[in-house]
């Protein structure tokens, strides 16, 4: 926000920072009470023990964060990083197109079109799944759709090329979204200048929509990697079980293992992670 | 526990104790600080209590209790009020009943391990046997279950076991092993899933390997991990929740299942017991030392230990019950497993808490689903 305030007499100010904190309040009372208060909780357990029998036992320890470096559970933060990024990239490919062919529409299209992109989110997310495990599974309709001409069945269910498709579907609205705003944004007459000065349909897309789009981009990625990262119940039902991502673990420690000091470690570690994420997005798009 | 039926099963109680010392020495925690301290810290609680003043917050899995169960509760004990909320797993129940100090619930249906750890963090109200005189028609070896002897803190509600579960029309040779699941023929590769619960995960490699499943040596462990790695290219999914469905369908032909689960009632689907042997589950009953209404919830649990009402379980959700009255009630179906005598489900190793070495099953569970 740009302050004015130099340039305005002082007791308007002081009447608007007022009125701007009063309509803060309940969004910044929301924030305090129901998320860095528990989140402030959580954290502080990372430095105590797990009882014997779970629970928590307030002696000081390091040891959570010793057990954090082990190559097993570095080797699941890989695991969701790679899953996560696939996801991304593959929704990047799929959806940049699909938001720039929707910022060309007439208007009329254009408002169908995005309806048709966020229809999706109106209906459960688990049952959005399970249609997943309808269509996938052996005796499901894909393989037997296959099978009537020849063919399979084939192994579609329960591995990590699952989970990236199940990610991939339940995430590509929030990558179009960003996009077409940022698409939809550009002034045509640019486009128009670009091909006036001889560049090839290739050319402006590359030295001037790309770039002036990279906002958007950075925005779309981010959305899809932050919920890909941390999701535990796609990995579960489409994934069988058989990978274990950086959710299911959090998860895990806090409902099997009744391990509440470690698994807020492992949370603290996804959050520094994610944080980083959005500080390198910040700058990079400053920077776009 | 009250002094009759205690003298009656002396001998029996006996042995038992010198199982636990054996338990107790392959890594199983023998609670000695539970009794010494529930016993002091047990409240006088009256008999004759108006329970009217008094309501109760129940929390139990889904489809686990009659659907008109609070209604009826309500009427007949005239408590004021009777509340059912559901967990879908224990791990839930647990996060429940152990986030706060206070979780507002009386009753909890929980298994048999998770008692005793709830009972370990001083969590429990030790049973007034006196309250619930219905105790008295459960089998002998409903109070010989290794978690709590003699029914201390915790009243057996259901009971089985853990074993393969398959289609009759679709295996090639019936199973007898867990290695027939954890090394599946050529016909049933990729046609097989095992359970996710850690303890239960485990299970099968360690009975396979001769081990107790209530191991904590670390060589054990290691081994059993190796075989469970091995297995998994072999695996269909790990799934503790709708392996009957994968049966129905034909995608799996044997999984691991508990026996409740194993839809046995229906045409082709059976149940086997591997020869190496398995383990005793219980679900319990217990109720929370913070609740403020204890006289009413033991005249709830007593309520659930009378024949017609314990019966429920076993004829509508095909569970065996403790309870020899209320089996006697039970005509059971065909294929149904109700047939199956006490004293052959204490054959079966009751997988108890570990304490501090149950996290070296977590790590087990990890590594394994983390193993790509």
């Amino acid at each position: 926000m740009k302050s004015e305030a130099k340039a305005r007499p002082a007791p308007r100010v002081r009447g608007r920072r007022l009125g701007a904190f009063v309509f803060l309040s309940p969004g910044l009372t929301y924030l305090v009470v129901l998320l860095l208060v528990p989140l402030g909780l959580v954290l502080s357990y990372t430095v105590f023990q797990r009882g014997r029998f779970g629970g928590v036992v307030y002696e000081f320890t390091t040891e959570n964060f010793t057990r954090l470096i082990d190559p097993l559970y570095l080797g699941v933060v890989g695991d969701s990083l790679r899953i996560a990024g696939l996801t991304t990239l593959i929704a990047l490919l799929v959806g940049y197109p699909t938001a720039y062919l929707i910022a060309q529409l007439p208007s009329r299209w254009k408002t169908l079109a995005l309806v048709a992109v966020v229809l999706p989110f109106w209906t459960n997310f688990i049952i959005r799944v399970y249609a997943w495990i309808m269509l996938l599974s052996g005796p499901g309709l894909v393989n037997s759709a296959l099978g009537k001409l020849g063919l399979g069945p084939y192994e579609l269910l329960y591995h990590e090329g699952t989970i990236v498709t199940g990610l991939l579907y339940s995430y590509l609205p929030l990558m179009v979204l960003p996009l077409y705003a940022a698409i939809e944004r550009l002034d045509p007459q640019l486009r128009e200048a670009s091909a006036n000065l001889g560049a090839s349909a290739f050319t402006t897309f590359r030295k001037v929509t790309l770039p002036l789009s990279v906002p958007g981009v950075l925005s779309g990625c981010l959305f899809v990697f932050v919920p890909s990262f941390g999701n535990f119940v796609i990995p579960e039902m489409l994934g069988g079980n058989k990978s274990t991502m950086v959710g299911n673990l959090i998860r895990d420690q806090f409902l099997k293992a009744r391990d509440w000091p470690f698994g807020s470690t492992l949370a603290l570690a996804l959050i520094a992670v994610l944080v980083a994420l959005l500080v390198v997005q910040a700058w990079a798009a400053r920077r776009a | 526990m009250s002094r009759i039926r205690f003298t009656r099963r002396l001998p029996a109680a006996v042995a038992v104790a010198g199982l636990a010392l054996a338990v107790a020495a392959c890594g199983g925690e023998s609670s000695t600080s539970s009794d010494g301290a529930t016993a002091a810290a047990a409240e006088q609680l009256k008999p004759n209590a108006d329970l009217s003043k008094q309501s109760l917050q129940v929390t139990v899995w889904d489809g686990y209790t009659p659907k008109e169960l609070p209604e009826k509760a309500k009427e007949k004990l005239k408590v004021s009020d009777v509340k059912i909320g559901l967990h879908a797993t224990n791990e839930e129940a647990m996060a429940k009943l152990t986030a706060s100090g206070d979780s507002g619930i009386d009753v909890a249906f929980v298994s048999g391990q998770y008692a005793q750890a709830l009972n370990e963090q001083g969590l429990l109200e030790p049973i007034h046997a006196e309250l619930v005189p219905n105790l008295a028609n459960l089998y002998p070896e409903a109070g010989q279950l290794s978690y709590d002897k003699g029914n201390k803190y915790s009243v057996p509600y259901t009971w089985g076991t853990t074993g393969i579960c398959y289609r009759s029309d679709l295996v090639k040779a019936e199973p007898t092993s867990w290695n027939d699941l954890l090394k599946p023929p050529a016909w049933a590769d990729k046609k097989v899933t095992m359970m996710t619960t850690e303890r239960w995960l485990a299970l099968p490699a360690l009975k396979s390997l001769g081990f107790s499943v209530n191991t904590d040596k670390d060589e054990e462990i290691a081994k059993a991990k190796e075989l469970l790695v091995a297995a998994k290219p072999h695996l269909l999914a790990y799934d503790d929740t709708t392996f009957g469905d994968k049966l129905v369908s034909g995608e799996a032909v044997m999984v691991e299942a508990w026996d409740g689960w194993c839809p046995t009632t229906e045409k082709n689907i059976k149940f086997v017991v591997p020869k190496e042997g398995s383990d005793l589950w219980v679900d319990t009953m217990v109720i929370m030392k913070s609740s403020k209404n204890k006289e009413a919830a033991h005249a709830l649990i007593n309520y659930i230990l009378d024949p017609e009402i314990h019966s429920w379980a076993a004829e509508n959700i095909n569970y065996k019950v403790p309870n020899k009255a209320a089996m006697e009630r039970v005509k059971a179906p065909e294929g149904s497993l109700l047939g199956v005598k006490p004293a052959e489900l204490l054959d079966g190793e009751s997988i108890i808490d570990l304490g501090q070495a149950s996290t070296k099953y977590t790590r087990l569970s990890s590594e394994v689903t983390a193993q790509s």
